[in-house]
């Protein structure tokens, strides 16, 4: 689970972390207010007005409907209110959301870290997450803040470094250390860093993070160490330990049909093919995705219906399949191992004269217990389905749908 | 021989008399599976589908002799009950369980560290050793008596694969559903290397999927060892889109041998039998074994 840029900054103060201030805005009028705080408590003119989306690369993404970017620094009352009203409610589209972009509901006005001062202002990056393959939390970090990460990986791979945290004793002082001075810090910006790195990684821990980036992390001329950007994801696993965590969801951020889905414990990954497919199991339904390519169509979805495959998953997955107008076949591939395969077909049939209009051809594969008498109750329903107990029978009638 | 089950093994239940382990286990017991007893904190001293019931887990041993537990415990108590069982000295630990946090499971691998005990799971199906053992939740009689193993990320994946195989006239020696999860406790090249050691087993079906590096690791083992045994492979989600369940900074990390056609192309060049379609799995396997 994801969450916004002004959520993650608001959980990381708790565990010190210092960041840049701002106010979560939902009106032209509450910005202007923002601004006028931001103005007494730390004595700029200056503001930065940041679009509150679940995607990156804002600062460079435009607003559909006024062309304006997604991060404005503003330099007076009159912007804020400018800037704020071509924002709210605008669409943007950064390189990571796709043509459609994604609504603006919030801004997060926030105070200007860029003010001059005795020493060199500086960016830096740094992020948290699970080294898979050693079971570890890794620290990856870069002297090349402010940039596209990826960029840096690719063009100069001897600016990242990594420290791995002993997954017994947590992050150690010597690691923090090793961090700063490979920053190239020294004096108060040095104990800053140390500090800075410590908590974050405490936060890392405490709110269960899958992921957590600091880009950049920066340096403010008179030495602070503070994250002016957050990127934050959360254990959807763990949320069960973290109610509070767990209430910031922002459903609007995510796609309808998939919190849909989820409302009947279906697993569903909206895709642009022609071909649904609904099948129980993750590894499954992948590889019927693949079939699917391999026949000649394209996959509309991805659908794990779970273990408990009966009318009513069933129905709900048909309907959430049939939502999608590109879609022009349905595959449905059931292996019946506890659940029987008699049960899920009787299931299809219900769904299927339940629903009443679906005019697309329906294929159904079920293998595994009672799989016979499940073939036979569908060809006997007299509706317009098509059975099959092999993969490669249903892979043949998939490519008959889509020719 | 099979690997890590047989006739032999002695099979006890953490979380026996809950819903799942009450189904389940009756299903392993049906298969003949061994099963010798369970644990249920709190309802030690009764019975359960006719077997003893026991509060902890090292009680359950020192009575039963158990050498093998099988774990249907909630995802909040399940790294609890894996620690449990290896200082029970248990030596094989599946969990079925999905859903365990991340940061439990990465303490979950530094506990086992440099103790007898291996883990198989979590969030995985089991393993099945045909007609002597079943410890998980697959359906048994897919599983014919045959000389290929299986190793999988997958569920219902390894169920498809298992009954090509028995359709291609061939059969199954034991079949290991190592899970899906981002830790877990044996890889696909661990349970290679079981394979390749059996004598009961001619040939591996391996199945993966997108994300990790496992497959590579397991593909590069195999070539190193001279291809002893053929293997079939296929990796699911070679549609799958980019970016959908791995973090921005993920993608990094897991490297350019995190998609489906990098994995596919590494297995190839390690002279494994790559399927593209999950419908020629079986087909393939009976080509290599003619």
């Amino acid at each position: 689970m994801n969450l916004h840029e002004y959520q993650a900054k608001e959980l990381l103060k708790k565990y010190n972390v210092p960041v840049q201030e701002g106010y979560a805005c939902n009106t032209p009028h509450e910005a202007e207010e923002a601004y006028r705080q931001i103005k007494t408590q730390y004595g700029s003119n200056f503001a930065v007005l940041k679009a509150q989306i679940h995607a990156g690369g804002r600062g460079k993404g435009k607003v559909k409907e006024t062309g304006i970017n997604g991060v404005k620094v503003a330099k007076s009352g009159e912007e804020v209110t400018e800037f704020s009203q071509k924002l709210l409610g605008g669409t943007l589209v950064t390189i990571q959301t796709g043509e459609e972009g994604k609504v603006i509901n919030k801004i997060l006005v926030a105070q200007d870290m860029y003010y001059d001062g005795p020493s060199e202002r500086k960016e830096f990056y740094l992020s948290i997450l699970l080294d898979r393959s050693l079971g570890q939390n890794v620290i990856m970090y870069s002297t090349e803040g402010g940039m596209d990460i990826e960029e840096v990986a690719h063009n100069t791979p001897d600016k990242i470094f990594k420290e791995w945290v002993h997954p017994a004793g947590g992050l150690e002082p010597f690691q923090a250390r090793k961090i700063a001075f490979n920053f190239g810090l020294s004096g108060d910006a040095f104990k800053n860093c140390v500090r800075f790195v410590t908590n974050l990684y405490k936060a890392y821990q405490g709110l269960e993070c899958s992921m957590l980036e600091i880009n950049p992390l920066f340096k403010t001329a008179d030495n602070k160490m503070v994250a002016v950007d957050c990127k934050m994801g959360l254990d959807e696993n763990a949320l069960m330990r973290h109610p509070d965590l767990s209430a910031m969801r922002d459903l609007s951020e995510e796609d309808p049909t998939e919190v849909e889905a989820a409302k009947y414990n279906l697993n569903f990954v909206k895709l642009d093919g022609n071909v649904g497919c609904m099948v129980n199991g993750a590894g499954l339904a992948m590889a019927t995705m693949d079939m699917i390519k391999l026949s000649g169509g394209e996959p509309a979805n991805f659908l794990d219906v779970g273990g408990t495959a009966n009318a009513q998953t069933v129905e709900a997955g048909f309907k959430i399949i049939l939502k999608d107008p590109n879609v022009k076949a349905i595959l449905i591939n059931i292996f019946g191992g506890i659940v029987r395969c008699d049960r899920v077909a009787q299931g299809v049939i219900d769904a299927y004269k339940n629903l009443g209009n679906i005019h697309i051809p329906i294929i159904v594969r079920l293998q595994g217990t009672n799989a016979e008498e499940a073939k036979k109750l569908i060809d006997e329903s007299g509706l317009k389905v098509q059975s099959a107990i092999l993969l490669s029978e249903a892979a043949d009638l998939v490519k008959k749908a889509v020719a | 021989m099979s690997i890590l089950i047989n006739k032999n093994s002695k099979i006890l239940v953490q979380g026996f008399t809950g819903t799942e382990g009450t189904f389940h286990a009756t299903q392993m017991i049906e298969y003949g599976t061994n099963l010798v007893g369970g644990v249920t904190p709190g309802k030690g001293g009764n019975t359960h589908l006719d077997k003893p019931v026991f509060n902890t887990v090292e009680d359950c041993v020192k009575s039963t002799g158990a050498d093998v537990s099988i774990i249907f415990v909630p995802p909040s108590f399940a790294a609890d009950a894996i620690m449990e069982a290896t200082e029970a000295g248990i030596k094989l630990v599946v969990c079925i369980t999905e859903g365990i946090p991340t940061q439990d499971m990465i303490k979950v691998n530094n506990y086992l560290q440099g103790t007898g005990t291996r883990l198989i799971g979590p969030n995985c199906p089991g393993v099945i050793t045909a007609d002597e053992c079943k410890v998980g939740i697959m359906p048994g009689f897919v599983f014919k008596k045959g000389r290929i193993g299986i190793v999988s990320k997958s569920g219902t994946l390894t169920y498809e694969a298992a009954d090509q195989v028995a359709k291609a006239g061939l059969g199954i020696s034991t079949a290991v559903g190592i899970g899906g999860d981002p830790i877990i406790g044996t890889t696909t090249k661990e349970a290679i290397e079981l394979f390749m050691n059996d004598n009961e087993t001619d040939a591996i079906v391996m199945i993966g999927e997108i994300g990790g590096g496992m497959e590579a690791e397991a593909a590069r083992y195999i070539k190193e060892q001279g291809n002893k045994k053929p293997v079939v492979g296929f990796i699911a989600g070679q549609t799958a889109p980019p970016g959908r369940r791995m973090g921005h900074a993920g993608a990094i990390i897991g490297g350019a041998e995190d998609t489906a056609a990098a994995k596919m192309k590494i297995m190839e060049e390690c002279g494994i039998h790559v399927v593209k379609s999950p419908a020629d799995i079986g087909k393939r396997m009976a080509e290599v074994m003619k």
